[in-house]
């Protein structure tokens, strides 16, 4: 059966990118057509009628017309703005910062619902619920699964026994916890971590969202588990996550912070 | 037929190749533009590289608002008849443009030269967002009216703003954000809708 011409699905706006005076190319995640990519003339005239519902972050319907290289889009309609995340500084950095890991760890046409579930119910969670740094966080550990890449949190990777209630090591190259006695053997940077982030993060890890979002970080455990995931995330894309070091700025300039 | 790219050695393959990375041109348009200039006489090539070559060596940007031009400070600063407790914030150049057509506003400008995008890895020190502080240190300027783009980098250029200069205690306004002139409210999207509810006035 030969694809139909024109085809129709729901959308998440992960990047945009100038092309020419006024056009734009759109990388989009959908839940069953996964990353794609689309081409949206106009869109950056003020008279465009799909400007608005191709923004960044909003989960649209959006109908595409097939073309030689890219699809074209001809017609959008929003889901979901989600207008709370737009009109906050630090949210919207969030949402950008979900938007880049979804890019980075997935491939185009490769078909992930359950991502594309957690990604529509993170960006959800943002505009609604006061803990946003467990959110991010669970977002992290849930989109490492998905892609493939689950941390090994109860067992210690090296010698596979279970760890231990003691400061243990995250190794990013090992992709999990070593115990004390394996870690000084082990060649590569592995990064110590308290009891308490060992168990939050097997907490998110193992729970589902809202038995996971019961439990109360404090700030410096916060940092803990931000910084591990993030040198995780890092080891495995082998570059910067670029607007992690935005939410930085913001962090260290404004005092901003999940609250 | 298949088309040769010209070879960049002689005169005509370099001209075509510097036409070509122009934006908007292709290798077509290039060639045309090129055999066009060699068949006009010797005027009009002298003229277009002169414009060219002194766009490069005479402008620059203005000691105080950033804008492209020839003289420092730019006109624009320069005039008395401007508002200066007035400071409208602009992405670039072309937007300030835009806004002296209108010849409603009478204060002065900024130019950022670009916008936030963290997914690009632009931040607030990669445009010239010092510049704007350091002006705004004097008391000279009472109202700073934000009028970056209303897509997602210049809103976010736009809440860092706010958030920087509103604690030095001047007041800071943002453009209306609501329907365009000259469309259809079936297309308009939720965001503009909510907003442009929010910020309707009386008629």
């Amino acid at each position: 059966m030969s694809d139909p011409r024109e085809y129709k699905t729901e959308a998440i706006v992960i990047r945009k990118t100038k092309l020419g005076e006024a056009d734009s190319i759109l990388t989009f995640f959908t839940p069953h057509l996964g990353k794609i990519q689309g081409f949206a003339r106009s869109l950056r005239k003020p008279k465009s009628k799909m400007a608005g519902h191709l923004e960044m972050l909003t989960h649209s319907t959006v109908a595409f017309s097939r073309g030689r290289n890219l699809d074209t889009i001809t017609g959008a309609q929003t889901v979901n703005a989600f207008v709370p995340l737009k009109n906050d500084l630090w949210l919207t950095s969030c949402g950008l910062y979900i938007a880049e890991l979804v890019n980075q760890f997935t491939a185009e046409h490769q078909e992930n619902y359950s991502l594309f579930q957690l990604t529509i119910e993170t960006l959800q969670r943002l505009c609604q619920e006061n803990n946003k740094e467990l959110t991010l966080r669970y977002f992290e550990l849930h989109l490492l699964d998905s892609a493939g890449y689950r941390p090994q949190l109860r067992e210690c990777v090296a010698c596979h026994k279970a760890l231990e209630p003691v400061v243990n090591a995250f190794s990013a190259a090992a992709g999990g916890m070593l115990c004390p006695a394996c870690s000084p053997l082990s060649q590569s940077f592995s990064y110590p971590l308290s009891v308490n982030a060992q168990k939050v993060l097997r907490l998110l890890q193992g729970e589902d969202y809202t038995n996971a979002s019961r439990v109360k970080i404090d700030e410096e455990l916060a940092r803990e588990l931000e910084s591990v995931l993030s040198g995780y995330l890092k080891h495995l894309l082998e570059r910067e996550v670029k607007s992690a070091a935005w939410l930085e700025t913001l962090r260290e300039q404004l005092h901003l912070k999940n609250i | 037929m298949k088309f040769e790219p010209t070879p960049a050695t002689d005169a005509i393959g370099k001209l075509v190749q510097e036409f070509a990375k122009l934006p908007g041109i292709g290798p077509k348009s290039a060639q045309r533009i090129t055999f066009y200039l060699l068949r006009s006489n010797e005027e009009q090539a002298k003229a277009l590289a002169e414009a060219l070559l002194s766009l490069k060596q005479r402008i620059n940007l203005c000691s105080i608002c950033c804008n492209v031009t020839e003289s420092d400070p730019c006109p624009l600063c320069q005039n008395p008849q401007r508002e200066v407790s007035q400071v409208c914030i602009v992405e670039q150049p072309q937007d300030i443009i835009a806004l002296e057509h209108t010849g409603v506003y009478k204060g002065l400008y900024h130019v950022l030269h670009g916008a936030i995008s963290p997914t690009e890895g632009v931040g607030a020190s990669d445009i010239r967002i010092k510049e704007m502080l350091a002006r705004l240190q004097n008391n000279t300027v009472k109202e700073v009216i934000l009028a970056t783009n209303t897509n997602m980098e210049g809103e976010q250029t736009a809440m860092y703003l706010s958030r920087v200069i509103t604690p030095l205690g001047i007041k800071v306004t943002r453009l209306a954000r609501g329907l365009p002139f000259g469309t259809e409210l079936e297309y308009a999207d939720d965001v503009t809708l909510t907003r442009a509810l929010e910020g309707r006035s009386e008629f």
